[in-house]
């Protein structure tokens, strides 16, 4: 085994050794998680609503945000942040869908696009007005603290637990939306909502709670994330380049597909930092352009 | 002329007289950042408002052209009119670039993959030495226009940036009312109709895509030579935000919208500088309610009003 982690060879002049491959691929599933979150919300509100959220990164943000506040302002701790913060942004979503988002289903995609957009630099240079671009320190809980040797190298704990949380959280996403009665009847409204609704089933209430839902899948990222990354107002923006990257890659048309596609891009990524650390912050952008030049439609992009 | 109409005719001389009148009134180097914005909106106009595509990684070319044109002049100290026009040609040559990666697509994934690629110029921007990574190419001399005419002098340089404005308004409301723009108005309205009538539409997409990036890049070339500074703020993602903000709110798919759009926007930055993250906030707040209640944007509005088409 050890034999094998040792091994190295020379890539571009660069040596890399199988265990430093393996150890940042393992830490890119950090950042994969939150791509996978990410991702996994706005293909879930892009389904629905027919809008690309822009405003995605920026409630992400908030998701950190609510969980500082919730521990600095109400001594409320980690583990009940990881419930209530989502819940509270994605009221905060809910709010928004139905105030003002759901006065443009009628006009071109484009617009709601564009409204998102101006809504994320609102709530982005608010959040810049009160708290500083610096970013506030949010501990890491006490649990979660050291790390763990596992066969090739140490897994700070608390990373561990993120790519867990994210993956259980996706799946469930994807049980609910695949495989119970709900998730049957928002598939269904997604094909064809007219019809849908002459079943009596209320489709407004249905995308509200849809447009929540995705919300709050970005919330959940933006806690798991304030322990890692400095709180501050512009940390959704790194993210959420690159999820824009991620949907295109993986294509909006299946849910699993962008869970998987948002874990292999950060071990992709991860994994370039070995090699050619220059382009770890490029190699997802290249990844689009090779899926775009010989699949256009995405990995798991339907034909429309 | 040009295809104005006499309504337009009348607002483009009215247009040409406030370019001629105001750097007396004025302080040339604001108007010179207005003429700069409005011709680089009027750019990406040309795409939104007349193919339907919405770039959100214009940025990047008129960052590119920036650095460029700022490189050449600083380092190979190549006469003002080259450094423009190869900021303009870097423009295109990366449209031609990330156009043929970006026309695969269409709608809101246009949009998310131009955004994306934009994000990687920046990147290459960030690491790339030439470009002084945060520092930027500072202290750009403005040189000289055919070895003779020296630039120094904002009122010299401020006409030769109108120059280069109303020449690319003009080619741009040239370019529109060609055959070839109709073709581009017709994807617009229906692109499926558009191929069967046996018209090409990726071929036009890029072509329109192309122009649009080599005005950007010539916009953005003049503006590293107006302030003599080439940032990594030219090539950010909220550079690309902005000029989609200022052709919104002018008006998307009017001929004067984006300059008044551009005069609006500049105008508001300016006074607000001071204000800090409060300038992002009204921006935002001006994106939103433009998209809720106010989609004709100002020239749209006043065109409707007075029943014209400006």
């Amino acid at each position: 085994m050890q034999a094998i982690l040792s091994t190295s060879f020379s890539f571009f002049g660069t040596n890399v050794t199988i265990a430093a491959l393996l150890g940042q691929g393992t830490l890119g599933l950090i950042n994969g998680a939150f791509y996978a979150c990410l991702s996994l919300g706005l293909a879930v509100i892009f389904g629905m609503l027919n809008i690309i959220n822009f405003a995605h990164g920026a409630l992400f943000m908030m998701g950190a945000f609510a969980s500082w506040m919730l521990l600095n302002y109400l001594g409320i701790g980690y583990f009940p942040a990881l419930i209530l913060s989502p819940i509270l942004v994605g009221l905060f979503g809910i709010f928004l869908e139905k105030t003002i988002i759901s006065r443009l289903y009628k006009l071109d995609h484009l617009y709601g696009l564009l409204l998102t957009f101006g809504l994320s630099l609102v709530v982005q240079g608010l959040f810049r007005n009160y708290y500083g671009s610096s970013g506030l320190p949010y501990q890491i809980p006490q649990v979660l603290q050291g790390a763990t040797y596992i066969g090739f190298m140490y897994m700070p704990n608390y990373r561990g637990w993120v790519v867990l949380a994210a993956l259980f959280v996706c799946v469930a996403t994807w049980a609910i939306i695949e495989k119970t009665p709900l998730g049957a009847t928002l598939r269904a409204a997604t094909e064809n909502a007219p019809l849908v609704q002459a079943f009596g089933v209320n489709v407004p209430r249905l995308i509200t709670l849809t447009y929540g839902g995705g919300i709050a899948l970005a919330a959940f990222a933006g806690v798991l994330a304030a322990p890692i990354y400095s709180v501050n107002p512009n940390m959704g923006d790194n993210f959420i380049n690159v999820v824009f990257a991620v949907v295109v890659i993986g294509g909006m048309g299946s849910i699993m597909g962008s869970i998987v596609t948002g874990f292999a891009l950060g071990v992709i990524e991860g994994m370039t930092k070995v090699v050619y650390p220059q382009a770890s912050a490029t190699v997802v952008f290249v990844v689009m352009v090779i899926v775009l030049l010989t699949k256009p439609r995405g990995l798991f992009g339907k034909a429309a | 002329m040009f295809g104005f109409s006499r309504p337009q005719l009348i607002a483009f001389l009215a247009m040409v007289a406030l370019i001629v009148v105001l750097p007396f009134v004025l302080y040339p180097v604001f108007l010179m950042r207005v003429l700069t914005t409005a011709l680089f909106a009027c750019a990406f106009n040309l795409m939104i408002g007349y193919v339907g595509l919405l770039s959100f990684g214009q940025a990047a070319f008129y960052g590119m052209g920036a650095y460029v044109s700022a490189w050449t002049i600083k380092n190979w100290h190549v006469d003002a009119s080259v450094a423009i026009a190869l900021g303009g040609l870097t423009g295109g040559v990366l449209g031609l670039a990330l156009g043929y990666l970006a026309i695969r697509r269409s709608g809101i994934y246009f949009a998310m993959i131009t955004l994306a690629l934009a994000q990687m110029v920046y990147f290459f921007c960030l690491e790339a030495p030439f470009t002084g990574g945060e520092d930027g190419i500072q202290q750009v001399p403005r040189g000289h226009l055919f070895g003779v005419i020296d630039l120094s002098n904002d009122m010299t340089m401020y006409w030769l940036v109108a120059a280069v404005f109303l020449g690319g308004f003009l080619l741009i409301h040239r370019i529109i009312h060609s055959p070839f723009g109709q073709v581009l108005k017709g994807i617009r309205e229906n692109e499926p109709r558009t191929t069967s009538l046996g018209y090409r539409t990726d071929d036009y997409k890029l072509i329109a895509f192309v122009l649009s990036c080599t005005l950007a890049g010539v916009a953005g070339g003049t503006k590293a030579l107006v302030f003599g500074i080439a940032t990594l703020t030219d090539v950010n993602s909220s550079t690309s935000g902005e000029i989609v903000l200022t052709t919104l709110l002018g008006g998307l798919g009017t001929v004067f919208g984006p300059a008044m759009g551009a005069v609006v926007i500049t105008t508001m930055e300016n006074y607000l500088a001071q204000m800090g993250a409060w300038v992002t906030v009204i921006q935002g707040a001006i994106f939103m309610f433009c998209v809720l209640s106010f989609r004709r944007g100002i020239v749209g509005e006043i065109g409707n009003l007075l029943k014209l088409k400006l």
